[in-house]
């Protein structure tokens, strides 16, 4: 089955490492994957996303004409694409951030505090991997113990301390959205 | 299922540099800029660690391709990077490499033009790369990967028909193709066959001196040279044209496309294929040599093709040719450096298409 998600966001939020991290546990797990990152002239605090496409077959597009599920972490993209969302699909967003409702009746809409959630953590700029970890949970494409094995080959060896805080933010991301579905 | 666990994720920039250092290119030459900077970045991490090896950023894109000429003089693998604008200024040098039938790669990852145009994905370099480019009579093999993977595969095929006819090789890859990122496998390089470089200028000592110069004044030389890179064009011609079909066996409308557009056009294909349009596609891996008999022999059975492009029509010249009348050739393209299109918008135009002319023609 193929499918197909955006990540998007703030440049400097993680937004690739999100979907860098992503494509590196489906792979070791054995899938086709493709990871479509939009460049443009983008700067940090500019907008940022990238299209995550996963299948057992060979992957035609890389290019999504209406995606299952988006990751919004910023006002900006979730204006910007919560009407790329296929209906049905759904739409995760960063709720420490994002204020206002989406207009769209037909899609799940999934609030995560994930801004929040990594300043508990102790350090903000891991709210991409709460979020990661909160997205594994929701949507059951991957593995949380596939993506925390995905972030050894993209830390340095040098770096073991962001190593283990980026692996523990997965983890909170997703065992407390476990939690709340209790 | 496929297993992709023991490949590597690489962006296609990666795979063009790695592929290269793979094959035995350990001579870089070039001028940044978007969309390849990640070449020249991974270049000058992995190549100044290597015995022999060079990575030099030049002035200009001139002294860049100036430099992998001289490289190549030495009978050395080399190769040289850059977008559109970029390729533009090589021109000069293309065209002496060519005449001094000197081997390199060199790989194009086309952007919106003309002139600085902008950095976002196209295929507008279609004639520049098909058409020889430079002044004078001569082609350059040139070929368009769609997966990283075959980014990969291609540039190693690069080196090795670059060695095997003597000249340099275009790898037309796109902004969208550099950038995006998936598995690889990678392969080690085909090295055999390849003729002796007896032509390499690699110091006179106990033999004769050799000389490669491109200024031919004797009377009749210069035509005795033409017709010989004629001859090397016509084998290349005979013996290296590559493509894919993807869904031709019960196709009433052809697609033919290359690139990312093919990719995306593959999306659409199956999309439409589930409401039952019999669709099918060509696409040509190789652009020169273009893989035209395979266009024509498919006109057998299929009387519709539709050409889409990055661009507002330039592969759909080398259709026409093909065809030579045989089958209907209609297009739909859209100007490089702008919106990415997706597979939904494709789908439209394919539909439309089929519902306007298959149906109707029956």
């Amino acid at each position: 089955m193929l499918t197909k998600m955006v990540f998007s966001g703030f440049g400097g939020q993680g937004i690739m490492m999100m979907g860098y991290a992503l494509a590196n546990a489906v792979m070791k797990d054995g899938h086709e994957v493709t990871l479509l990152p939009a460049y443009g002239a983008e700067v940090r605090g500019g907008s940022a996303n990238c299209t995550i496409a996963i299948s057992d077959d060979e992957i035609a597009s890389p290019v999504a004409s209406a995606p299952e599920f988006i990751v919004v972490m910023s006002t900006p993209a979730f204006l910007r694409f919560q009407n790329h969302i296929k209906s049905g699909g759904m739409l995760i967003l960063n709720s420490s951030l994002i204020e206002g409702e989406t207009i769209r009746e037909d899609i799940k809409v999934i609030p995560v505090p994930a801004g929040k959630w990594a300043l508990e953590l102790g350090d903000l700029r891991v709210a991409n991997f709460v979020m990661l970890g909160a997205f594994a949970r929701l949507t059951g494409l991957v593995a949380l113990k596939s993506l925390e094995e995905a972030l050894v080959s993209l830390f340095p060896a040098r770096k073991a301390k962001l190593l283990e805080l980026n692996q523990r933010a997965l983890r909170f991301g997703y065992q407390t959205i476990e939690k709340e579905e209790k | 299922m496929k297993s992709s666990a023991n490949k590597v994720l690489l962006s296609g920039n990666h795979a063009v540099a790695e592929a290269a250092i793979r094959a035995g290119c350990h001579l870089y030459f070039g001028y940044p800029i978007t969309p390849q900077n990640e070449i020249p970045e991974y270049m000058s991490e992995h190549l100044p660690k290597i015995k022999g090896g060079a990575f030099v950023q030049a002035e200009s894109e001139l002294a860049a391709i100036n430099m992998v000429l001289g490289a190549a003089a030495t009978g050395r693998r080399v190769m040289t990077t850059s977008s559109s604008p970029g390729i533009s200024l090589m021109q000069e040098g293309i065209s002496y490499l060519a005449a001094l039938e000197l081997p390199c790669v060199i790989a194009n990852m086309v952007r919106g033009g003309p002139g600085l145009g902008n950095i976002a994905t196209a295929q507008s370099d279609y004639f520049q790369s098909t058409r020889g480019g430079g002044h004078g009579d001569y082609r350059t093999i040139t070929l368009a990967p769609c997966t990283v993977q075959e980014i990969y595969d291609l540039t190693q095929l690069g080196f090795y028909l670059a060695d095997k006819y003597r000249g340099p090789v275009i790898i037309q890859g796109e902004g969208l193709l550099g950038q995006m990122v998936e598995p690889v496998e990678l392969k080690e390089p085909d090295k055999k066959d390849l003729p002796p470089k007896d032509w390499a200028l690699t110091g006179a000592k106990d033999r004769p001196g050799r000389m490669l110069r491109s200024l031919i004044l004797e009377e009749g030389i210069l035509e005795e040279h033409n017709w010989k890179l004629n001859r090397k064009y016509l084998e290349i011609e005979k013996k290296e044209k590559r493509f894919e079909s993807f869904r031709m066996e019960d196709a009433n409308l052809a697609v033919v496309a290359y690139g990312s557009v093919a990719r995306i056009a593959k999306g659409a294909i199956k999309r439409v294929r589930e409401e039952g349009l019999k669709v099918g596609m060509i696409r040509p891996i190789s652009l020169w040599p273009f893989p035209g008999e395979a266009i024509r022999k498919a006109a057998e059975k299929v009387s519709q093709f539709l050409v889409i492009e990055l661009s507002c029509g330039q592969m759909i010249e080398d259709v026409r040719l093909a065809l030579a009348g045989k089958a209907e050739v209609n297009f739909y393209g859209r100007p490089g450096g702008g919106v990415i299109p997706n597979p939904a918008e494709f789908g439209r135009v394919i539909s439309r298409n089929y519902y306007q002319k298959v149906r109707k023609a029956r």
